[in-house]
């Protein structure tokens, strides 16, 4: 055939024909149309029903959205500058700023302390949730704490210095008596850090200066967005470990240790978070030495802890759950010990196998934070409801402030929701 | 299968008198039901036994009480001098001498095959990460995958899983490896890179129990098959003795099984 040319033969096409196109009735825009929203009579009126509701929603939104009043003292304000027009009244956001923020007592000329106790979290937040960074960067996690705790509550620098002494000396006792056994080490390291902590207790007063480089602010003065985003980070933080030691406990083969977990986990599930926050605000301070004053904060992260703890817990036992047993037995059979075993095996897959229910906790725990509002705490939803609702010039803007509180919380569930996807995705490993 | 298999007839018997395993009037119960019954046996250096046996007769479990995967109630297992107690430093220093292969495999699917193969030697043996996976390699090597290292075991086919749980268990230097039915869970094109790895291995001396329905293996590796039914030890003999003569009706009605087809 290779010799076949047009000079040999009356008719050969030597080039080809440009491809056509296919019929527009089968392509692009018309196509996806025809198949998606007019396939037949009844979803074309569907699509068209829907189009009409869309509309309708947007025409009484969008102008309300754009037609806004930023800049206004009082609704009455507001309601002159539209003069009838249809217009939110976003002058409380811009007026309000701060006291949606920070509360309302939150002295005005710290308002830095916590907003670069709030950018420095991200630094120390990263290189726990990006394995790629330096892990050099987790020194700077272990100090965050207690950084962004004089940060917030100001004070003498003291306070949490001497809470990291503790922590310091009980990983040093832990270092030392490991290599005898993991339960000397961990019992030591908890007796040594509650000595130090009792000393420096004695010593912290005795030493503190009047007059302190950041000013104290008393926890009663925490609120607003501010207060919600405190409870949420380190009521996450700790209920994390809790829960998982919670869920190797119920596993455990010890009596005691099982009976413990089990009984903590079903009492703790089995009772209303505002429950345990009642008891947090009122009947605490009778089980405390009289005299002594918990910090209402305090008591207030500890039972949202205890609550959040117990459900990861068993989200984390649904992961042991799922791991085959042959897992277990090839840790076991390779010689590795209970806590390497854990360490290396067991928990990676467990917990990997339950990001999404821990994820579940702690979105749901994130946005239980405004529960404190009913015991009297100005969060986010306690300052709206409160202070700022309650004030004759604002009286009356529900849908402004309610919004907003929904977008701020939005952002950061949406934001944990979507980091817990790529780390999902990161971390598949065994089907690839 | 024949013709891998036949390269092992000149295995030499390179059995010493030491014992490997003693095990004394060993008896198990799952709650009330007997599963092993007074077993006596004992395993010298460099041996290699088969165990045979029907399903339920309790042959898994034997090789799983050797290093305390399942605990025994009666008797007594001595395992390289040391004697299996409720003890768990005695529990974790016999495994660590102890090289165990699964039905299953048994990988680490978080983890890649390289660090598999690497994580014992580094947190048991407590041995630097580079000579470890130094010791990796050379046995990657020897099971003859050292391409597949830094893939995961999922990546790997159930023949290539199985040699790799192999090369994780000698990376531990073990002095006693135990096969629970190693090729039991594999395709039928599978099982001879298995067999051909476990050859290897038994031609270097390495004192092995395998519980395995391999006939052709346990014919040409095993100095002594075992048979075992209903949680006893019935019967045990060199294989050629084994196969051709069997003594107990029990051992002829499951040879006569398994071998007519």
């Amino acid at each position: 055939m290779s010799d076949t040319h047009a000079q040999s033969v009356a008719f050969v096409r030597e080039t080809q024909i440009p491809p056509s196109d296919p019929p527009s009735s089968q392509t692009g825009a018309v196509k996806w149309m025809h198949e998606n929203l007019f396939s037949s009579w009844f979803y074309g009126l569907l699509t068209l029903l829907s189009l009409y509701v869309i509309y309708v929603v947007l025409a009484g939104f969008l102008p309300w959205l754009f037609n806004g009043v930023w800049q206004a003292s009082s609704i009455r304000e507001c309601r002159e500058v539209l003069d009838g027009a249809t217009g939110g009244c976003f002058a409380v956001l811009t007026e309000r700023w701060n006291q949606l923020l920070f509360g309302i007592a939150y002295p005005q000329d710290s308002y830095w302390r916590p907003l670069l106790a709030f950018v420095l979290l991200f630094i120390a937040a990263a290189p726990v949730l990006f394995a790629m960074l330096p892990r050099q960067m987790l020194l700077f996690t272990a100090i965050y704490p207690f950084l962004a705790f004089w940060l917030i509550w100001g004070g003498t620098i003291l306070w949490p210095l001497l809470a990291l002494a503790g922590f310091i000396v009980g990983y040093v006792v832990f270092g030392r008596l490991v290599k005898q056994s993991f339960a000397y080490g961990f019992f030591g390291a908890i007796v040594a850090a509650m000595i130090t902590w009792w000393i420096g207790g004695f010593i912290v007063p005795a030493i503190a200066p009047e007059q302190t480089l950041l000013s104290a602010v008393p926890s009663r003065d925490m609120g607003g967005f501010m207060l919600n985003m405190i409870l949420g980070t380190v009521c996450v933080s700790l209920s994390l470990p809790i829960g998982i030691v919670l869920a190797l406990g119920r596993q455990s083969s010890m009596p005691i240790i099982k009976w413990i977990c089990v009984v903590y986990i079903e009492f703790i599930r089995g009772v209303p978070l505002i429950t345990l926050l009642f008891v947090a605000s009122v009947v605490l301070a009778y089980f405390f030495p009289p005299g002594s004053n918990l910090d209402l904060v305090l008591r207030v992260i500890i039972m949202i802890t205890m609550f959040s703890s117990a459900y990861i817990a068993e989200v984390i036992r649904g992961g042991l759950a799922a791991l085959p047993r042959g897992q277990y037995e090839a840790a076991d059979s390779l010689g590795l010990d209970y806590p390497q075993a854990m360490r290396l095996i067991v928990l990676p897959q467990a917990l990997k196998i339950s990001i999404p229910g821990i994820v579940n906790v702690a979105v749901g725990l994130f946005k239980d934070t405004t529960l404190v509002s009913v015991i009297s705490m100005f969060d986010l939803v306690g300052a709206i409801r409160g202070p700022i609702l309650a004030a004759t010039e604002w009286n009356g803007v529900y849908w402004e402030l309610w919004l907003f509180a929904a977008l701020l919380f939005f952002i950061v569930c949406y934001g944990i929701s979507q980091y817990s996807q790529w780390l999902e995705r990161q971390l598949a490993t065994d089907h690839r | 299968m024949n013709e891998v298999l036949a390269k092992t007839a000149n295995v030499d018997m390179n059995v010493s008198d030491e014992e490997a395993i003693r095990i004394e009037k060993m008896n198990k119960w799952y709650g009330s039901f007997h599963v092993l019954r007074d077993i006596d046996l004992t395993v010298n250096r460099g041996e290699r036994i088969v165990i045979a046996g029907p399903s339920g007769s309790g042959k898994s479990t034997l090789i799983r009480c050797i290093n305390a995967l399942e605990e025994h109630q009666k008797g007594r297992i001595e395992v390289d001098g040391t004697v299996l107690s409720s003890d768990v430093k005695n529990i974790d220093k016999i495994r660590s001498e102890v090289g165990m292969v699964f039905q299953h495999f048994n990988l680490f699917p978080h983890l890649t095959i390289l660090e598999n193969c690497t994580l014992a030697p580094i947190w048991v043996r407590k041995t630097p990460k580079k000579e470890a996976e130094e010791t990796a390699m050379h046995f990657l090597e020897k099971v003859k995958i050292p391409d597949q290292a830094l893939k995961y075991p999922g990546q790997l086919s159930g023949g290539q899983q199985q040699r790799v749980a192999i090369a994780r268990s000698l990376c531990m230097r073990p002095r006693i490896m135990l096969f629970d039915e190693p090729t039991s869970a594999l395709d039928p094109e599978m099982i001879k890179e298995v067999l051909d790895t476990m050859v290897e291995l038994a031609e270097e001396g390495m004192t092995m129990l395998c519980v395995t329905h391999e006939m052709g293996f346990a014919r040409q590796v095993a100095n002594r098959v075992i048979f075992m039914d209903e949680g006893q030890i019935v019967e045990q003999n060199e294989p050629e003795e084994f196969f051709n003569n069997p003594q107990n009706p029990r051992t002829q009605l499951f040879l006569s099984q398994i071998l007519g087809h």
